[in-house]
């Protein structure tokens, strides 16, 4: 098999397949299958759910450009669209689960929760954040805005940031999950970070002290 | 209290648990004979012991309680892990015989008192409340237990006693969330005394007719059911009248979040979320959040408790 052929007929349909894992086993909770339930309070289970989903699989999309790098993979990149619309879908669907179920359709008490609530008003923001990308995915978008489709598309790192902010600031006291993917999050943007610097400025004997310290 | 008795649930009303657990299992057995993917029964419940007590309408809301599955396996009881199922995953092998109280601070009678001497004078009685959890949650339970007001006055707490606090068993090797400090161990909680001398306030040993399981609590906790649910100590291991405000746990780990009185309050908000409205525990996808109630509808009751007070200051 040649990669265009790996790709399309084994790696991309395992990914898909894989991507849909969170929601099959959510789903055979909801129907008490292998033991297993929603819990006493379902609507709050499947809200952390798929948002946790929608957070893991986000992460996974910036793992795509290290791998790509580090493991001397340059096909991989294929698999990032993929990812990231997944990202996108179970973060629209957090998103409704928390109006639909959670707020009942209370449109009011949402606008006034994305207001006055921090850790709604970065959610929502992340979620705002995926819309164009999501939209601009497509490989005619891609031809059609050239350069600047790359500017656009590292809005996801603000994305990416802003909902593990939208983790954090939801939990009422152990943290400790949380700032686990706060560190994930820090190790897959700082890896970008120290690539560029060292892009920029070629490392020689004199300029190497300059830019240490953004290597450490 | 003042509720018509037309539309009052009797406590006779409520399934109890035997039943409900073997209409349960009868289900459960059903299913299986059906459908191999349905075949998990209900763990049988591990024999507890039956506890004697009397009914009390006065103090019993009309409300249907939560089963007894929902209130023994959603819990918050840090000390056993954060998750709401941790507690009952955790803490079945959590020992509460022997257990001791100790009794210090501004009272004449004080000292280390067995389990069996502070409930030896006390009738127990079966009291539906509400329980209203500052995450906006919700449920309703028959506690048994008696009044914290009996238990108090025991000690004989002298003139100088403004405040009651309780401490909650602080043993590492037996509670694992202990092993984190996630808030400052051991939890303290506590009441002003006239709080604590309302009839409402409740020493609780049991729920559902039963001795309390220990991921609720066990053996002796606190029960206020017009606070927010972390004000109502759990395993409490001691006692002590203070002339001052208690630094209470939740107090002391996020200030502008948590107050020393925790009375339940719609018109205050926690600076993180909404406490208008509260969701029933047990309602599945279709339950509706319902509105809360100022005191946790027990505002008849208490409200003169706080006459004067700012409440959106001592919140």
């Amino acid at each position: 098999m040649t990669v265009d052929q790996r790709y399309r007929w084994v790696y991309k349909p395992v990914v898909f397949v894989a991507c849909l894992v969170p929601l099959v086993l959510l789903v055979s909770r909801g129907f008490g299958l292998f033991g297993q339930s929603l819990g006493p309070d379902p609507i709050k289970f499947t809200l952390h759910w798929i948002g946790k989903t929608a957070l893991n699989i986000l992460m996974l999309t910036l793992l795509v450009t290290p791998v790509r790098h580090l493991a001397g993979w340059p096909h991989v990149v294929r698999i990032r669209r993929m990812l990231g619309l997944f990202a996108f879908s179970y973060a629209l669907l957090h998103f409704t689960i928390y109006i639909v179920l959670d707020q009942e359709l209370d449109f009011t008490g949402l606008l006034k929760d994305i207001a006055k609530r921090p850790y709604i008003t970065v959610g929502f923001a992340a979620l705002v954040i995926l819309i164009p990308l999501a939209i601009t995915s497509t490989n005619k978008m891609m031809r059609r805005l050239g350069r600047r489709w790359q500017t656009l598309h590292r809005w996801v790192y603000a994305a990416a940031i802003l909902g593990v902010v939208h983790y954090y600031w939801q939990v009422k006291r152990d943290v400790r999950e949380p700032l686990i993917y706060a560190g994930i999050l820090a190790i897959l943007l700082g890896y970008r970070l120290v690539r560029r610097l060292r892009k920029a400025k070629p490392i020689t004997s004199t300029s190497g002290s300059a830019t240490a310290p953004e290597r450490t | 209290m003042t509720r018509s008795p037309s539309t009052k649930v009797l406590p006779s009303d409520i399934t109890p648990p035997e039943v409900f657990f073997s209409r349960r299992q009868a289900i459960a057995a059903a299913l299986a004979a059906g459908a191999v993917g349905f075949a998990h029964a209900e763990e049988p419940q591990p024999a507890a012991a039956k506890l004697k007590y009397s009914r009390n309408a006065q103090y019993s809301v009309n409300e249907a309680p939560n089963s007894f599955e929902d209130i023994t396996g959603y819990n918050n009881f840090y000390e056993f892990g954060t998750d709401k199922s941790d507690p009952k995953a955790n803490a079945q092998e959590f020992r509460t015989k022997p257990w001791s109280v100790t009794v210090e601070g501004e009272a004449e009678v004080k000292g280390t008192f067995t389990l069996e001497d502070i409930l030896k004078p006390h009738a127990l009685e079966e009291r539906i409340y509400r329980f209203r959890c500052v995450e906006a949650w919700s449920m309703v339970v028959p506690w048994l237990g008696f009044p914290l007001a009996d238990l108090v006055k025991r000690f004989k707490p002298t003139s100088k006693a403004r405040y009651v606090q309780f401490t909650t068993l602080n043993d590492p090797k037996q509670m694992p969330g202990q092993r984190y400090q996630i808030l400052n161990w051991p939890y303290v909680e506590g009441l002003r005394m006239d709080e604590a001398m309302h009839p409402l306030a409740m020493m609780v040993v049991g729920v559902y007719g039963q001795a309390l399981p220990n991921q609720n609590g066990a053996p002796l906790r606190l029960i206020v059911p017009w606070k927010y649910g972390f004000k109502s100590g759990k395993s409490i291991v001691k006692i002590s009248f203070t002339e001052r405000q208690p630094r209470t746990a939740w107090n002391v780990a996020t200030p502008n979040e948590y107050g020393f009185y925790a009375n339940v309050n719609p018109a205050v908000d926690h600076p993180r979320w909404s406490q208008k409205k509260e969701r029933r525990i047990g309602g599945g996808f279709l339950a509706k959040r319902i509105d809360t109630l100022p005191f946790n509808g027990y505002a008849d009751e208490v409200a003169s408790l706080y006459k004067g007070m700012d409440l959106t200051k001592f919140f």
